[in-house]
């Protein structure tokens, strides 16, 4: 893995080291480390039950960890918790919005609790990144999936946190809703705030991020660039395969799965 | 964080008022079942019941409408349960929590808009029992000990409702606490004087704290001297207020905070 050394980075966004988490027995995460720098998206990537949630609500401060640190934009989650709400911003598994509320309503409503001046003008500024000017006025009970997650998405930016984290941004939604996200989140990391976002697909995290972590079985297993990652299998394999592994064969690779009907790669699966 | 705590509980408020004005349902549901208890006691059982001398002078709407008005309250608190189930199971208190905002700002902005829903369904009975002829010669500071009483009842069932609001699997779950608490006032002085109940279940009638609150308020309407029993209300009121609230409280922490 030394192809995969961490970058050393001196003053991370996010700075995770040895957090660990149980509920009763069980054992979610069991000593993760994860760097994530300022300005970058990085991918969280893991089946279900791996553990992402748990590691996005600890950095939330929703969540207490058993032990280990865990840091963002300088602030430890645990002893400063007032300043980590300050700077980071969570939109969670699901679209938490206000049904009831116009989607201006919505935003105006998230202004004021962040106490910034001119809530109005935030709003319809936010509207209006995200196209949703036009159905401003409308109750969100009126929107569609990809539209809702817009607007949850531009809740989460109002008063410029550092750090965005996007839980799961996608799941559940139809093509058309997950490009608008996917729009979203670029226009993100284009003005310069770190995101960090979890995902179970794989096409998400090899389209948005510059930096795939993996997660399995409560560990950081990989950590690295996409082409990184696509390294990790030996070259052999481009010299008798004309496709390029795609992430999911990395992904199966590195946490172990043999792919049964995948039988060009299996070779390289025995030898890890 | 605290220099802010009144201004996020105020602007959490404002947004769980907008739900209470954007469906008015909650609250005519609220006024309607109580107003049809008095109609229906009023008009069908009222001239059977023998309040006695003294406790209820004049027509029995006189008598009922304290037990009402403890009814309305009773089942407007469910609606707090509602709100504060949907708001956990949304996503959105998550939401509020992970924000640099007052930790106690989304109980209390739950508690005020109760406060202000169960006011304006109190305001609407009472107007209907003035239409069915309740009359009382109560001066301004007899009212307003009567709404001083309702208040801090409201106060105190509704952080009662809080605890089914956060714990409740179910939306059914989190309103059906209420009923019990509605037919409380079955057994108490509220329609029929306890003189008239068998003996354990007078007993029980006259040591809740629904007989105490009903005689205080009736005491208040009709220019009595409130006595003893408006210390035992108001102990069970803050009694009932503190326990809920710590409980609430603590369970409110745990989980989401």
């Amino acid at each position: 893995m030394s192809a995969l050394a961490r970058e050393p980075a001196a003053d991370p966004a996010i700075g995770i080291q040895g957090l660990r988490k149980s509920y009763g027995d069980l054992q979610v995460l069991r000593g993760v480390d994860l760097n994530v720098a300022r300005g970058k998206i990085v991918a969280l990537l893991g089946s279900n039950g791996a553990g992402k949630t748990t590691t996005v609500k600890i950095l939330a401060t929703l969540l207490a960890p058993d032990a280990g640190t865990a840091t963002v934009a300088g602030a430890e989650v645990t002893t400063d918790a007032a300043t980590v709400r300050e700077r980071i911003s969570l939109t969670g598994q699901f679209a938490a919005v206000d049904e009831i509320l116009t989607g201006r309503e919505n935003l105006t409503l998230i202004s004021r609790l962040r106490h910034l001046p001119n809530p109005r003008e935030i709003a319809d500024d936010l509207l209006a990144r995200f196209s949703l000017t036009e159905a401003g006025s409308r109750r969100v009970a009126t929107y569609s999936g990809g539209m809702r997650r817009r607007l949850d998405i531009a809740m989460s930016l109002v008063g410029d946190p550092e750090v965005i984290v996007l839980d799961e941004p996608t799941t559940g939604l139809d093509p058309q809703g997950r490009r608008e996200v996917w729009d979203a989140v670029r226009k993100l990391a284009a003005g310069g705030t770190t995101v960090l976002l979890t995902t179970q697909y794989l096409e998400e995290a090899e389209q948005l991020a510059d930096r795939i972590a993996i997660l399995h079985e409560g560990r950081i297993i990989v950590d690295g660039t996409l082409v990184e990652l696509k390294n990790l299998l030996p070259p052999a394999e481009v010299e008798y395969v004309e496709k390029q592994p795609s992430l999911e064969d990395v992904f199966l690779a590195v946490i172990g799965h043999t792919n049964q009907t995948d039988t060009d790669q299996t070779d390289q699966k025995e030898r890890r | 964080m605290t220099s802010h705590a009144v201004s996020d509980t105020l602007a959490l408020t404002g947004r769980s008022l907008r739900h209470v004005l954007r469906s008015p349902d909650t609250i005519i549901t609220t006024a309607l079942m109580p107003i049809a208890f008095m109609l229906l006691f009023v008009y069908v059982f009222g001239g059977a019941i023998d309040t006695g001398q003294g406790a209820g002078a004049g027509s029995y709407v006189n008598y009922l409408l304290p037990g009402i008005l403890l009814i309305t309250i009773a089942s407007g608190i469910s609606y707090t349960a509602y709100r504060l189930f949907l708001d956990v199971q949304g996503g959105i208190v998550e939401r509020f929590s992970s924000m640099p905002i007052g930790r106690s700002a989304v109980p209390w902005a739950h508690v005020l808009t109760s406060v202000v829903a169960n006011v304006v369904s109190l305001v609407i009975v009472v107007g209907v029992a003035f239409l069915l002829g309740f009359r009382t010669g109560a001066g301004v500071l007899a009212w307003l000990a009567v709404a001083g009483v309702l208040v801090l009842f409201t106060l105190a069932l509704t952080w009662v409702a809080v605890i089914p609001g956060l714990t409740a699997s179910s939306v059914d779950g989190a309103s059906a606490f209420s009923y019990p608490l509605i037919f409380l006032p079955f057994l108490s002085s509220a329609f029929v004087p306890t003189e008239s109940m068998p003996g354990p279940l007078r007993w029980f009638a006259e040591h809740q704290p629904v007989t105490a609150i009903v005689d205080t308020i009736r005491a208040l309407f009709t220019e009595q001297a409130v006595g003893s029993q408006f210390w035992v209300a108001l102990a069970w009121t803050v009694a009932i207020l503190l326990v809920a609230f710590v409980t609430a409280n603590l369970i409110y922490r745990r989980r989401l905070a």
